[in-house]
């Protein structure tokens, strides 16, 4: 409504969904240039060995056609691999494209064509013939398990496991009751709705303009001042929209790379769009192996937890993620120990994708801990309840905060829970068996460094800009929100900016840290500039608001209003008037209290609850009911953020049932990379999903008691779904996805 | 993808008598399949023939109490036409469960006939595939094989043929018209897909320049009792691991004749007469169901990751024949 002040916590609708659903909504592929030139790129049809040769002359024979980029006449690029690092580099030594005749996994960029029109492009890049020397490669995990190592930590963010506590093995063997089993999942792509693309602009005076696709556009400003030694103010990097990435923007991928070496050859502008066969030749998440052993007394007390991993990574780098950790900290127990590893392949380096490392470990966790309250006899919730932690015991500290019991509770309400028939196989509804599954989920809560800019015009209108991204999270939306709480000026007078290099800068956008970082420096400058204006109302010639201090002030509807007496008001564009202000402005970076954050665990929890019907002949699955219960401290935007956990929970159901990228182990090379074979959830795979956000106050985690809401709906939901199939039909699939052939 | 010309045909004719001039001349319908796989630089025409605009619209009764369909008739349009929800509604069902709304519109009924398996390996350019490139091998025996045969391969190629709606029509036994080098014949609907042999790189017994101008359905007799089953991997938009066509006609409480038609098994719809007749004369039982889903199967093999299969097209078979028997089709 105009006129009204939104609140922090309302639900509003998004303020960039008008301009994506009417196209006005521009994304890094559809930016144009003056004779803008278009890359093609050719990729290698082998995973290991060296480019024997390399014919381009067909491709530079079709009219039209400016160059081909290869490793024989690439120009010269950096040396260091310190240059060639990024944000969300693991340990290693980052992939370089084109640089020489080595060929480290299939899909491997071995040429970009670059022509007047993409058709032409397209074309000649089918004509360019490329012969390999192939060695002997290996991209089996099943097959590399025995050589995993440690991994080296490096990547940002990443924790090693816990040193063990108690001795758990010893422990496992005396207790009472256990399970130990081993649990499988698939490689998995990100695939976004929109492909990677950059557009690189070349301005006359030789600086870049880069319309990219990333989750963080400082990311890829600094990888490629470093890859191309350009001076970081040469390079300009812009990102208004992102149609999804789910993690697969928080590297610079290699159409970057390609267009941008384009550019600077050719001295002109460039455009390279992966097309969707190439969304799958860089990050995914990696197949991964887990052993989870649990151990109880009768009772149903954990005396043991062993948690144990081996991920996929690349030759060339350790992508490590925090598969392993949860177990020591989810629920009370004296003797836990670890393991993580990875092994090498020949693929590509995985890369987060959406709760990384949470999602797979608390699938093995969950369902062992089911597992376990079927070998205790026991409600599989109590058996969650019995072992409720307040204290994380890995590190000993308490949580900032933490309502995963309310989470249990509201959650099982809802669902019915207690309606449920213990033992498998015993509830029906025709020929379908019905299944009720549930699982824990968590996430960290984690706050970054983060800037914002705020400019208020006369005219009562509110700029707030800071360079952090919007991957279809809602960030628009929300920092809008928070923006006009603090002012009390309506949504429509406030307009948010991000994903530009000349913005204040903002962190990767990730990790479900956004709204905690940026948002707090959007609170914190927008507060500067509420002080700035109550100076100015204060000081006018015979103000109400004279002997009044800020925190006796309100904000709302373009005044400022004395909290007691409402009446008493001065509108903004009169106070900056009088002050002859036309414009204020402030920009303020803010950090997190890290000696006060470092007191605490500090995570977001969830609880959810699965209902499953399962066609007994037929082995398909129907998941038609979820309950998710979230603890994620304060909700800033109630829509987007419910809109956050049905996406997560949409996933959660492909996860479980449908999701994998099939590698052929001959070929070293994946083989359903098209959205025809590689399968997410449909429309009618997506019944009732309900969304409950149990309230949490935190006043640790950050200023605006916000933990975060990105990840942890999709944790968990695998283990519920793969523990209510178990409830349905008895049987435990313990390899992802749970397709119908291993029900029959 | 590579360079070609375009050109539309107005009539029948002009479209033979064009695509018999130059070898790697291509109709191109609702474009459906063959765009995506030009894009993929699997199919590589020097020329395409429109087809759109030629009079092959329409939906219209024969003289013996059929149908013809013209073959520029879209999936959509076919499927809820009200002589097909009326008399076949186990075609309107086929093709309702396949694709989704957007390709229905635009795919039509001869280009749903012609479309290419999906083996992975034959989308690939970077892989062998002996339907695409023959004799360069045929990397799905050994490799990722979950969407294969397990019926009527070869050693050369293990596909199958992905279409719903041919299941159906296999199953109604339908008439395929086709213009050709010498002139209109009518190809019985189990002649026209074949089994892959050492030849995977022809689908079917067509000769380059045959274009398909209609589909001829035999009067109606089974719309009270048949069923389109189709097991997928998720509930739409996929395409079929296992699916049933069963049609029955009844008399008293006897089965007069079935049929059973398997989609996703074979490099063709999958049918077995003498299996079929086991169930002539008799009460509908799911005994006897069983006994022709054993023999629709006794042949079948099964590779690493589709020796599933077997046990879910039994399963899926008995089911159907159960539906059909019944008159209710579950969903
Ligand atoms: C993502 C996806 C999912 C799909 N899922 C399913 C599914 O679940 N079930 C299913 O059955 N199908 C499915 N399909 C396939 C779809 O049904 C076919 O693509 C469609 O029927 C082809 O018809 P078209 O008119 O577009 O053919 P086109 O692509 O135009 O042509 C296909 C071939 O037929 C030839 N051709 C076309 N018309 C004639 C004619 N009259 N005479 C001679 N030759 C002709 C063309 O030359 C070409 O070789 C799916 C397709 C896609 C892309
Ligand atoms: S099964 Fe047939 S289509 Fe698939 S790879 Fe083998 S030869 Fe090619």
């Amino acid at each position: 409504m105009r006129g009204e002040a939104t609140r922090i916590g309302d639900g509003i609708n998004r303020v960039d969904g008008r301009a994506k659903v009417t196209g006005q909504a521009k994304y890094a592929a559809e930016f144009e240039a003056e004779g803008l030139l278009h890359g093609w790129v050719v990729s290698s049809g082998v995973a290991k060995g060296k480019i024997a040769t390399l014919d381009t002359s067909a491709a530079l024979a079709v009219e039209g056609v400016v160059h081909v980029l290869t490793h024989e006449n690439r120009p010269r690029l950096a040396w260091f691999d310190k240059s060639y690092r990024d944000e969300d580099a693991p340990a290693g030594s980052p992939f370089r494209p084109l640089y020489d005749d080595a060929i480290v996994y299939s899909g491997q960029p071995v040429a970009l064509v670059v022509a007047t029109t993409l058709e032409i492009a397209r074309h000649a890049a089918s004509l360019v013939r490329v012969t390999y020397k192939t060695e002997e490669h290996e991209t089996d995990l099943a097959a590399r398990r025995e050589k995993a190592r440690k991994a080296r930590p490096g990547k940002g963010g990443y924790e090693p496991p816990p040193k063990p506590r108690g001795n758990a093995d010893e422990a496992l063997a005396k207790a009472a009751v256990k399970v130990d089993a081993a649990y499988e999942s698939p490689a998995e792509h990100h695939n976004p709705m929109e492909m990677h693309a950059t557009t690189v602009v070349h301005e006359p005076d030789g600086a870049l303009t880069i319309y990219d696709k990333t989750q963080g556009v400082t990311n890829t400003q600094t990888y490629v001042s470093n890859v191309f030694g350009l001076k970081p103010d040469q390079v300009r990097v812009i990102s208004p929209f992102v149609g999804g990435a789910f993690g697969s923007g928080l590297r610079p991928q290699y159409q970057v790379f390609l267009a941008v070496m384009a550019a600077q050859v050719l001295k002109r502008s460039v455009r390279v769009t992966l097309t969707r066969q190439q969304m799958f030749t860089f990050g995914y998440r990696p197949a991964t192996w887990q052993r989870v052993a649990l151990g109880a007394t009768a009772e149903g007390k954990l005396e043991a937890v062993v948690h144990e991993a081996i991920g996929e990574t690349s030759r060339f780098e350790d992508y490590v993620e925090v598969v392993v950790n949860w177990s020591g900290l989810l629920y009370q127990c004296d003797n836990a120990r670890y393991d993580y590893k990875v092994a090498e392949l020949d693929v590509y380096t995985p890369l987060d994708m959406r709760a990384p490392g949470a999602v797979l470990g608390l699938y093995a966790l969950e369902s062992a801990m089911d597992e376990l309250s079927y070998a205790l006899h026991m409600d599989p919730l109590a058996l969650r309840l019995a072992n409720y932690t307040e204290r994380d015991q890995n590190t000993d500290k308490p949580f900032s905060s933490k309502e995963l019991r309310a989470c249990y509770a509201q959650g099982a309400a809802r669902f019915g829970w207690e309606k449920r028939l213990p033992t498998p196989r015993a509830m029906r509804e025709g020929n379908k068996l019905v299944g009720w599954g549930m699982a824990t989920g968590i996430w960290e809560a984690m706050q970054q460094k983060a800037a914002a800019r705020a400019v208020l015009s006369i005219d009562g209108k509110l700029v707030v800009g800071s360079g952090t991204s919007d991957i279809g999270t809602g960030t628009y939306t929300a920092m809008t929100q928070i923006a006009a709480s603090i002012l009390g000026l309506p949504i429509a007078d406030v307009t948010f900016k991000l994903g530009d290099t000349t913005l204040p800068p903002a962190p990767l956008q990730g990790g479900s840290w956004t709204v905690a970082s940026v948002g707090t420096a959007v609170k914190a400058v927008c507060e500067a500039v509420r002080e700035q204006v109550f100076k100015l109302a204060k000081k006018m010639k015979g103000s109400p608001l004279a002997q009044a201090s800020l925190d006796e002030v309100i904000f709302a509807g373009g005044e400022v209003r004395l909290a007691r007496d409402p009446a008493q008001a001065v509108s903004i564009a009169a106070a900056m008037r009088a002050g002859e202000a036309f414009t204020l402005e402030e920009e303020t970076s803010t950090l997190p209290q890290l000696q006060e954050q470092a007191k605490y665990t500090r995570a977001t929890h969830s609880a959810v609850f699965v209902e499953v019907k399962v066609d007994e002949d037929l082995g398909k699955v129907e998941v038609t009911r979820v309950v998710s219960a979230i603890a994620g401290g304060r909700i800033v935007s109630a829509k987007t953020a419910r809109s956050q956990i049905l996406g997560a929970v949409v996933w959660g159901i492909g996860m479980a049932l449908e999701e994998e990228t099939l590698m052929d182990h001959d070929l070293g090379r994946f083989m359903n990379h098209n959205l025809a074979e590689y399968h997410v959830p449909v429309n009618a795979d997506v019944r009732d999903i309900e969304v409950i956000f149990v309230p949490e106050e935190d006043e640790v985690v950050n200023p605006l008691g916000a933990k975060g809401l990105g990840e942890i709906g999709i944790v968990g939901v695998a283990a519920a779904i793969a523990n209510a199939v178990f409830h349905a039909t008895g049987k435990r699939v313990r390899d992802l996805p749970i397709t119908l052939d291993k029900l029959l | 993808m590579n360079r070609f010309t375009y050109a539309r045909a107005e009539q029948v004719g002009d479209a033979v008598s064009a695509a018999m001039q130059r070898r790697a001349a291509t109709f191109i319908a609702g474009g459906t399949n063959l765009v995506d796989l030009m894009k993929e630089n699997v199919a590589r025409p020097d020329h395409l023939i429109d087809i759109n605009r030629l009079p092959l619209q329409q939906v219209e009764e024969t003289e013996d109490g059929g149908l013809r369909v013209g073959a520029l008739v879209t999936n959509a349009d076919l499927a809820y036409h009200p002589l097909v929800e009326a008399r076949y509604p186990l075609l309107s069902r086929a093709i309702l469960s396949g694709a989704s709304a957007q390709l229905r519109n635009m795919a039509t009924t001869g280009g749903n006939l012609l479309q290419r398996t999906r083996c992975f390996y034959f989308y690939d350019t970077a892989t062998p595939c002996n339907k695409r490139e023959p004799g360069s091998g045929c990397p799905a025996i050994t490799g990722q094989n979950r969407n294969h045969a397990i019926l009527g391969a070869s050693e050369h190629c293990i596909a199958t043929h992905p279409s719903d709606m041919c299941v159906a029509l296999a199953a109604l036994e339908a008439v395929v018209r086709v213009t050709g080098k010498g002139g209109e014949r009518r190809v019985p609907f189990a002649e026209l897909h074949r089994l892959p042999g050492d030849m995977p790189e022809r689908d079917t017994t067509l000769e380059p320049g045959d274009l398909i101008t209609a589909v001829e359905l035999p009067p109606g007799r089974f719309a009270e009792h048949c069923t389109y089953l189709k097991v997928r991997d998720r509930a739409s938009y996929a395409f079929a691991l296992v699916s049933v066509a069963a049609a029955v006609e009844l008399a008293g409480g006897t089965i007069k004749e079935a049929r059973v038609a398997l989609g996703g098994v074979a490099h063709k719809p999958w049918r077995d007469r003498t299996a079929e007749a086991l169930l002539r004369g008799k009460a509908a039982s799911t005994e006897a169901f069983q006994e022709v889903a054993e023999a629709l199967l006794q042949d079948a093999q099964g590779y690493r990751h589709n020796g599933f299969k077997m046990a879910l097209a039994k399963r899926a078979i008995v089911r159907a024949l159960g539906e059909a028997v019944s008159g209710r089709q579950a969903s």
